[in-house]
């Protein structure tokens, strides 16, 4: 496990470095729009695969199961703008009950 | 702070941080119990929550690990997550203009709330009354609850029967939802998702996430001529305003 805690150590000193660069460096490298975008759009792709490995991968295989079904509810709870701890309960309830059920 | 001037906004936009504060400290509960469920100890999990102290990159580690990627990839993953900071901080700094110590205590409280209590204020003082009331108190909930909820995750045994799995996409979703605002935003995340399936068969847990990021960086290159012909005046600052 102590290779989590040189993880947890890493991306703690690199997070803290990453906000204390935007508050000390010039602004102007904000202006170049190619760095605006790459920085607007890189959470998007990130987050999006991590909920294609999350909700379909098992190790090194694809599969269905009742995560989809949770994502689907978390879906619904978003359209009615449910708060993030909702949505999140909405998701593990509702795949908690597909595998009570079935 | 040396502002003298104490007038009822500033009481109002320091209640609103905290308002704000609570709703989100909130859900470090869910961030506790998903901790322990993807196998880190109650330390590990709030020792996260301490030092990286910006949600998503917390959730991206765990959620790495808990698929049995190599725990590096996953703290690169949280890095990428991260690099946001790095452009609020871009916004915030002639506004906040802090410096010094006060700078390099401030930057650790740089998360999505506190830059959006703040970056849309008009003075120095206002800024750093929105900044500070919503980023301590984020600070404080945020850690106590993922205490709490690391001991309830610990306590509660096999996270599969409460969902717990399915409980991360509900969040990274989450997350992800107030970003699919724009057309192109939608087509990177349906090909970023694509791509990191895909990958899933033929490499090492954690290295799909990873390469999705090159759906944005060519994104951002290719859809440089297009962006630049649609819109006319530079009103092309608005990446970080709107959350």
């Amino acid at each position: 496990m102590s290779g989590v805690w040189v993880a947890v150590l890493v991306a703690g000193a690199g997070c803290y470095l990453l906000k204390l660069a935007g508050l000390s460096v010039p602004p102007r490298v904000l202006e170049r729009p190619l760095v605006a975008r790459v920085a607007d759009l890189l959470p998007v792709a990130l987050l999006a695969a991590l909920i294609g490995v999350q909700v379909l991968g098992s190790g090194d295989r694809v599969v269905v199961d009742a995560r989809l079904v949770g994502l689907a509810v978390a879906v619904v709870a978003l359209c009615l703008r449910a708060p993030f701890i909702v949505v999140v309960l909405a998701a593990a309830g509702s795949a908690a009950l597909v595998r009570l059920l079935f | 702070m040396s502002d003298a001037s104490a007038d009822p906004s500033h009481s109002s936009i320091v209640r609103d941080g905290i308002a704000v504060g609570v709703a989100t400290g909130a859900y470090g509960v869910s961030f506790g119990a998903l901790g322990v469920a993807a196998g880190l100890d109650v330390a590990q999990t709030c020792a996260m929550s301490l030092l990286l102290f910006t949600g998503a990159s917390q959730f991206a580690l765990v959620g790495v690990i808990a698929s049995g990627g190599a725990p590096l990839s996953g703290a690169l993953t949280a890095l990428l997550l991260g690099s946001r900071n790095t452009l609020y901080g871009l916004r915030l700094a002639p506004l906040l203009a802090w410096s010094g110590w006060r700078r390099a205590v401030a930057a650790h409280l740089l998360i999505d709330e506190s830059t959006a209590m703040s970056v849309s204020r008009n003075s120095t003082a206002a800024a750093r009354a929105g900044f500070l009331s919503t980023g301590v108190s984020v600070f404080l909930l945020w850690n106590l609850a993922t205490l709490g909820g690391a001991l309830a995750g610990t306590a509660l045994g096999d996270p599969r029967t409460y969902g717990l799995d399915a409980a991360v996409g509900g969040a990274f979703l989450a997350l992800l939802w107030p970003r699919l605002d724009r057309t192109l935003n939608r087509v990177v995340a349906v090909l970023a998702a694509a791509l990191a399936l895909g990958l899933v068969p033929v490499t090492t847990a954690g290295v799909p996430v990873l390469a999705a990021s090159l759906v944005a960086l060519a994104a951002a290159v290719l859809a440089r001529p297009a962006t630049g012909a649609r819109t006319g005046p530079p009103a092309d600052d608005q990446s970080t305003s709107s959350r």
